[in-house]
């Protein structure tokens, strides 16, 4: 008996139906990326990066001390800066021209701003606080003007209207998204740090240049010595950051590495003007000449680029999307048992606090030069994300007494009531992966990072800017993408942290 | 009565302290309740019929279909799917993924029967998000149904069905089960689908006897201050 398939009217196959074509651009993406293992034996290369983490040198790198301080009062300086400024520009953030300045600045990464600052203030402390502020002032700006456009607006309204606004925005306004803020600056604090090791590949006196170095060199227990203390300081965080210290602590900052301009001021004046002035136009050309300028370009680096960058983000996230439904189990409670959970804690943890860039630094090292290394690190440590995420919102599910167990219980229970968070998540986390694909380049892979690299290592800066704007604009483009898809499928995560 | 004439107990407790965690529900519980019994739990809210209900499940697990109160139904899955789910233990299960995915033509027979004798054939592949209270309950009582065990235990299944339906529902899932234990707030459906009352009262039987020697004046006295 063949009867036609019915057709499901569910809410279910709404996303059902998202996810397929999500998947299948995914599966597109695998079929053209290049995923060649071009290093001869990555077994053994892997054998002795393997070796190294088991047995970490803590004694081997020359000037650890100061490296960490660095890294410190880079995040502190950088955070404290961008909180500042987030927090004035969410005052106007019902201005339309706030929410695209901010949605710009933080399109660009901090290791991008740091190659362009870096030609102005060098390897400074200003350099490395300014390339942290700088994108940390648009997504502190977005959230707090989240926050306050979501507070209730009842006890401002209810006040006697007069002209003291400021008064009513310190009494009626602010203490309703107090905590939430100070709860996202410490979440933010600890990217920061992060962000701030990382830093270091561009040559700023951070871990994350001795932990490029100390690999690159194959010193690989000096290496991994590096990667556990950035652990020990963004896993200890929550111990020692306390609110009445943090005058203290963002003293020490400015005292260890204070944040003065040694450029001068002709520097980035003739930067601004000459430097970034696209060729033809400082050579006097014509309109005609920029055409063919941007023509080459776009075809020789832009285009290629764009090109990679997106089947690169888009061949992660399918992988992100298949590691979080394969981990969150291990972490939830409706799940396996008290070891399972505790190993899967353990591994969502070291993952979720590598930097997906130092990630993909070692599987390079491991693997050799293609685009499988930026897949594979891109998936695990946003996939850890969000299965951490997912599985925490599966703690509030409550599930009848006879609920089945097993693949049954996952399959029919939990996973489609978590499914719009889950895709909720993942679609947010869609824009942080392209933004960090972008970046994957400096380390050679060839997204738009590696063209943005070259052309600063060739002193091109003209081709920096617009490639920077490429990447501005395949964020837009990706996060407006985003923002329509979630609005469509009416997915939302308010009041749940996503970045 | 002889014990060997009885039926063996299907629940029995006796001097039993139920409760959730440290808070004691029923201080000591004397109950016994046989194999073919239809029993229907009667008493104010908070007076332990769902406690009462959960440790009889935990007593015959095997055996029982379970309706709990708050349906605890995926919302966003359709009928077929949620009704399906009563079942799950009685197949393996990658054939259960597959009717996640993409059901069989014996598959949706087999929960299309159990939707049409609870009117919801129309609904069958609609998701639960998208229905009435009403359709979701029967939903619910379906999920129940499809478990395919001979003792139903179920809370309060039909309260947001009107009296007619409620009752024409009711019968119709007793009679599929051998034996029940339902807790119940209307009175006369109680009286009229069951063949014994318990009457609970801040966690002690205050009322237990065959339905045929009830009055529904009997039992409004368990609702008295």
């Amino acid at each position: 008996m063949n009867r036609p398939a019915p057709t499901f009217t569910t809410t279910a196959a709404g996303w059902r139906r998202a996810s397929g074509w999500l998947g299948l651009a995914g599966l597109i993406a695998f079929a053209c990326a290049d995923l060649e293992v071009t290093r001869g034996d990555p077994g053994e290369e892997m054998m002795r990066v393997g070796l190294g983490l088991l047995r970490p040198d803590f004694l081997a790198t020359e000037g650890l001390g100061r490296a960490l301080a660095n890294t410190l009062a880079f995040a502190f300086q950088g955070v404290a800066l961008g909180a500042a400024a987030g927090f004035l520009l969410a005052l106007f953030w019902h201005r339309r021209a706030v929410r695209a300045g901010a949605a710009s600045v933080r399109a660009v990464h901090e290791l991008f701003w740091g190659l362009l600052l870096m030609q102005v203030t060098g390897l400074s402390t200003l350099t490395g606080v300014l390339a942290i502020a700088l994108p940390y002032a648009g997504i502190f700006a977005k959230v707090f003007g989240e926050f306050l456009e979501e507070a209730d607006p009842a006890p401002a309204v209810a006040l006697p209207d007069d002209r003291r606004r400021l008064g009513r925005f310190f009494y009626a306004r602010l203490p309703l998204i107090w905590a939430s803020c100070k709860a996202y600056t410490g979440y933010r604090l600890e990217c920061a740090l992060r962000a701030s090791a990382i830093l270091g590949f561009i040559g700023l006196p951070t871990l994350g240049f001795h932990l490029e170095t100390a690999f690159r060199e194959g010193h690989y227990g000096e290496g991994a010595a590096l990667l556990y203390l950035l652990f020990l300081l963004v896993l200890t965080l929550r111990f020692w950051l306390r609110p009445l210290l943090l005058p203290v602590y963002l003293l020490a900052a400015l005292s260890w590495a204070p944040p003065v301009w040694t450029g001068s001021l002709q520097t980035l004046v003739r930067f601004v003007t000459e430097d970034l002035v696209p060729a033809p136009l400082k050579n006097d050309g014509g309109v005609a000449e920029l055409w063919v300028w941007l023509g080459t370009l776009w075809s020789e680096q832009i285009g290629p680029g764009v090109w990679h960058t997106l089947v690169l983000g888009l061949a992660a996230l399918l992988l992100t999307a298949l590691l979080a439904l394969v981990l969150f189990p291990l972490r939830s409670p409706l799940f396996g048992n008290r070891v399972s959970r505790g190993l899967g804690h353990f591994i969502l943890v070291v993952l979720r606090t590598t930097p997906e860039f130092f990630l993909a630094f070692f599987f390079l090292i491991m693997l050799g030069p293609s685009m499988l290394p930026g897949i594979l690190a891109l998936g695990l440590h946003t996939g850890a994300i969000i299965a951490h995420l997912t599985a925490r919102f599966s703690e509030g599910l409550t599930l009848r007494d006879d609920s089945p167990r097993g693949l049954n219980r996952y399959a029919f229970e939990v996973l489609p009531r978590l499914y719009p968070n889950f895709l909720a998540f993942l679609l947010y986390r869609w824009e942080i992966i392209m933004r960090e694909t972008a970046v994957l380049g400096i380390l050679g892979i060839h997204t738009l990072g590696f063209y943005i690299d070259s052309s600063v290592a060739e002193f091109r800066f003209d081709r920096t800017l617009v490639l920077i704007l490429a990447t501005v604009g395949l964020n837009l483009g990706v996060d407006a993408f985003s923002r329509w898809l979630r609005g469509r499928l009416r997915l939302s995560t308010r009041g749940q942290p996503v970045e | 009565m002889n014990a060997s004439e009885a039926p063996a107990p299907l629940f029995h407790f006796r001097g039993a302290r139920l409760g959730h965690g440290r808070e004691t529900v029923f201080p000591a519980l004397d109950l016994t309740v046989r194999r073919g019994e239809t029993v229907a739990l009667l008493g104010p809210s908070g007076s332990g019929k769902s406690t009462l209900l959960a440790a009889l499940r935990r007593q015959r697990e095997t055996l029982c279909a379970w309706c709990p109160q708050e349906q605890a139904l995926v919302p966003m899955l359709s009928v077929f799917h949620n009704i399906y789910m009563g079942g799950l233990h009685r197949f393996g299960t990658w054939r259960n993924l597959r009717a996640l995915v993409h059901p069989t033509a014996a598959q949706r027979d087999s929960v299309a029967a159990v939707a049409e004798s609870l009117g919801l054939a129309e609904k069958l592949f609609t998701s639960v998000d998208r229905l009435s209270g009403g359709q979701a309950q029967r939903t619910a009582l379906g999920r129940a149904l499809f478990t395919e065990r001979p003792v139903l235990l179920a809370d309060e299944p039909v309260s947001n069905l009107d009296e007619h339906q409620g009752l024409a529902l009711l019968r119709d899932t007793l009679r599929r089960h051998d034996s029940a234990v339902v807790a119940m707030h209307d009175r006369a459906l109680a009286l009229a689908c069951f063949e014994r009352v318990i009457g609970l009262r801040h966690g002690e039987t205050v009322l237990d006897a065959p339905s045929a020697s009830l009055t529904l004046d009997d039992l409004d006295r368990l609702y008295l201050p």
